[in-house]
């Protein structure tokens, strides 16, 4: 019985993020109609050349639809982005979402694996340095994660590709051997990538979740654990970590989010098409369409990631299920 | 052989390091120049500064004071559960001893004093909103010493809760069990801690101001069942309040603290027909009473209590003292014993003075309670 009320309340905090999520993902559709019809230019234009009559022109326009008023244009547009259907790069005759079925799979890749990688050092480390504040250990975690957070992804990214690929031939210095191709010929290939990822992440991570047992291990429900005569080791881990990393949790989603389009350097440094480099060669040869497909989903990805982060919240915190 | 008191079970037989409380001579509980000091950034603060006290099995001991007048971290030395160092507070020293059952507590390294945490002695703590996990079900939060300090296993762990929760009058625990303490009741949680506390069986409870977030008919309650708790389980207990009216009647002794040091400790009723230190009387006359005219304000007392970084030579409450003179504030007055275990620390003790006092306006509240 008890159990219903629970699910009860926590249905209702996601219906509630639900309908937020719903109006967020419409406002983000909308700009990205919007980004191609910002754009100069007339697709007339691009189309017949820049020497063909008024009336061709006009006739190409009624037939892409362009003529109509724009909230016309609009519901089309998200009809058939509805079915899947982004359009087609007029650069590689591909269709837009075939394109983004072949990048986005390496962005999600990277993304898991750095972020696994991030949380395996960061919580552990963070652990350890809480314990005793101040002191050697948590000096020596702070100064180097602090290195971390100062040294730009590039640059990190080329120190291991030298290092890894080049001198140790560790991982392959480039390019992404798909999954089909084996598991670990495929990890291989997005682990300097990841690693170059998730040192900024690890930084991030160990810092707040640091600072936020820190302060949890001033409350009094620490001290009343203790009186219990539990183990230091048992207190950490099952008192003061999930209360400590609600902060950690939010910063994850909007971390991992912006990691989606924010990994295009990587990307780029270690010739993986992941959605962040098509993006990249898409603006730099114009090929808006691609541009606005890709825009679309990341943008709802993001929105996607960060309700997933409220969700954990949700489950992690009771007490916000009832805000 | 070595064995438990309170429940018991062979798979905790390895932690133990107390023989049998039961059979332990001597009292449950003896401290000796207890002193407990912070270094802060504006000097040594001395919270507690040489307390000696003793308490008899399933007896209590009432401690009160203002504020700031170092009960609460009486209570946390004697149980050795000193805060670690923080933001203002640079380091912690404790010197001393704290007896247990005829045991050194004090030189006892934190790996062995922590077995004795929670089975040997617990502790209530004054606000229950903060003193439990609020992300962690108060089913948990029950069963975790039971299963890691009595070695139970879930289902008997469980079954104990249950029996816990209906023992400090929890209606339906089954379904507390799976509570948050933030859909508690002020008092349910206050309920659910004192579970907590007894949980594993302790022969000496600490309870740091149990009522004082409460209402007052909750606060009866509470005390009320503190005290059945104690009287089934014969547990001794240090009640430590601001609250005169918490000890009276529950308290066999009182202790009055002042600024770090028990300025004043007699038998409950004793206490309170015949103090002898004017601090203690002022606080008396702080309670109101029923039986006040109507109209009738009760006193407060005057001044605030000393800063602990920089205290002046002389008795500590000479400052605010309506009686003080010449000798109050130039020697500090030593704790001594007036008769009957009646220990107060005057030079110029109300009941053994007369005359030249202001005494008039204050000694109404003395015939009463």
């Amino acid at each position: 019985m008890r159990e219903r009320t629970d699910g009860g309340v926590l249905l209702a905090y996601l219906a509630k993020r639900l309908v937020e999520l719903t109006a967020v993902v419409f406002l983000i559709s909308i700009l990205a109609f919007l980004l191609v019809h910002l754009l100069p230019g007339d697709p007339s234009v691009a189309i017949l050349g820049p020497f063909d009559t008024p009336s061709a022109r006009a006739e190409v326009l009624r037939q892409l639809g362009l003529n109509r008023p724009l909230p016309m244009q609009y519901l089309t547009w998200l009809g058939n982005v509805l079915h899947g259907n982004l359009g087609r790069s007029f650069l590689t005759k591909q269709t837009v979402a075939t394109t983004i079925g072949e990048a986005f799979p390496i962005d999600l890749e990277l993304v898991v694996v750095s972020q696994v990688l991030a949380f395996a050092v960061a919580i552990p480390l963070a652990l350890v340095a809480a314990r005793r504040p101040n002191r050697a250990l948590d000096r020596l975690a702070t100064a180097t994660t602090f290195g971390m957070l100062s040294v730009p992804a590039f640059i990190l990214a080329v120190l291991l590709a030298l290092v890894l690929a080049v001198e140790v031939h560790a991982f392959p210095a480039s390019g992404f051997t798909h999954l089909s191709n084996g598991v670990i010929p495929n990890l291989k290939s997005v682990a300097l990538g990841s690693i170059a990822l998730a040192a900024g992440s690890v930084a991030v991570y160990f810092r707040l979740l640091r600072s936020e047992l820190i302060s949890t291990l001033q409350e009094d429900f620490i001290t009343m654990a203790r009186a219990k005569g539990l183990s230091t080791r048992y207190i950490l881990m099952r008192h003061a970590l999930r209360p400590s990393s609600f902060s950690l949790l939010a910063s994850a989603g909007i971390n991992i989010g912006s990691l989606l389009t924010g990994a295009f350097v990587v990307e780029y440094l270690f010739q993986l098409p992941g959605i962040g480099y098509q993006i990249i060669v898409s603006i730099d040869s114009r090929d808006y369409l691609m541009v606005q497909g890709m825009a679309l989903v990341v943008a709802v990805a993001y929105v996607l990631v960060n309700f997933a982060a409220d969700l954990l919240l949700g489950v992690l915190d009771p007490r916000v299920r009832r805000g | 052989m070595r064995s438990r008191a309170g429940w018991t079970s062979s798979r905790t037989t390895r932690h133990l390091i107390f023989p049998p409380v039961d059979q332990a001579l001597g009292p449950m509980l003896e401290v000796d120049g207890l002193r407990t000091s912070f270094r802060t950034p504006r000097g040594v603060v001395r919270a507690v500064d040489g307390v000696s006290l003793g308490l008899d099995r399933g007896r209590t001991l009432g401690i009160v004071g203002e504020t700031g007048s170092g009960k609460t971290m009486l209570a946390r030395s004697i149980m050795g559960l000193l805060p670690a160092g923080g933001r203002d507070r640079l380091g912690v020293e404790r010197s001393g001893t704290v007896r247990f059952a005829g045991h050194d507590l004090t030189g006892l390294p934190p790996a062995q004093l922590r077995q004795v945490w929670g089975t040997q002695i617990a502790m209530v703590f004054q606000d229950p909103m903060t003193a439990l996990n609020p992300v962690v079900r108060v089913g948990r939060q029950i069963t975790e010493s039971l299963r890691l300090r009595m070695g139970m296993g879930r289902s008997d762990a469980k079954e104990t809760a249950l029996a816990l929760l209906s023992s400090v009058g929890i209606a339906d625990p089954g379904r507390h069990l799976r509570s948050y303490p933030h859909e508690l009741s002020g008092g349910m949680r206050q309920r659910v801690m004192i579970a907590i506390a007894i949980a594993c069986g302790p022969r000496l409870l600490l309870a740091d101001e149990p009522t004082t977030g409460l209402d007052v008919t909750i606060q009866a309650q509470i005390l009320d069942l503190l005290a059945d708790l104690q009287r089934e389980r014969s547990m001794a207990m240090v009640l430590v309040t601001h609250d005169l009216g918490v000890v009276a009647g529950r308290a066999d002794e009182t202790a009055v603290m002042y600024a770090g040091r028990i300025v004043e400790q007699a038998a409950t009723a004793e206490l309170f027909a015949h103090p002898l230190m004017p601090y203690s009387q002022a606080l008396l006359a702080a309670i109101p009473r029923l039986a006040d005219a109507a109209g009738t304000r009760p006193k407060p007392i005057p001044g605030r209590p000393p800063d602990l970084a920089s205290l002046a030579p002389g008795c500590r409450f000479a400052p605010r003292c309506p009686y003080a003179r010449e000798r109050c504030r130039e020697a500090d007055p030593p704790l001594v014993e007036a008769g009957s275990g009646h220990r107060f620390a005057c030079w110029y003790p109300l009941s053994l003075e007369d005359a030249d006092t202001p005494a008039s306006d204050l000694g109404d509240s003395q015939g009463e309670a």
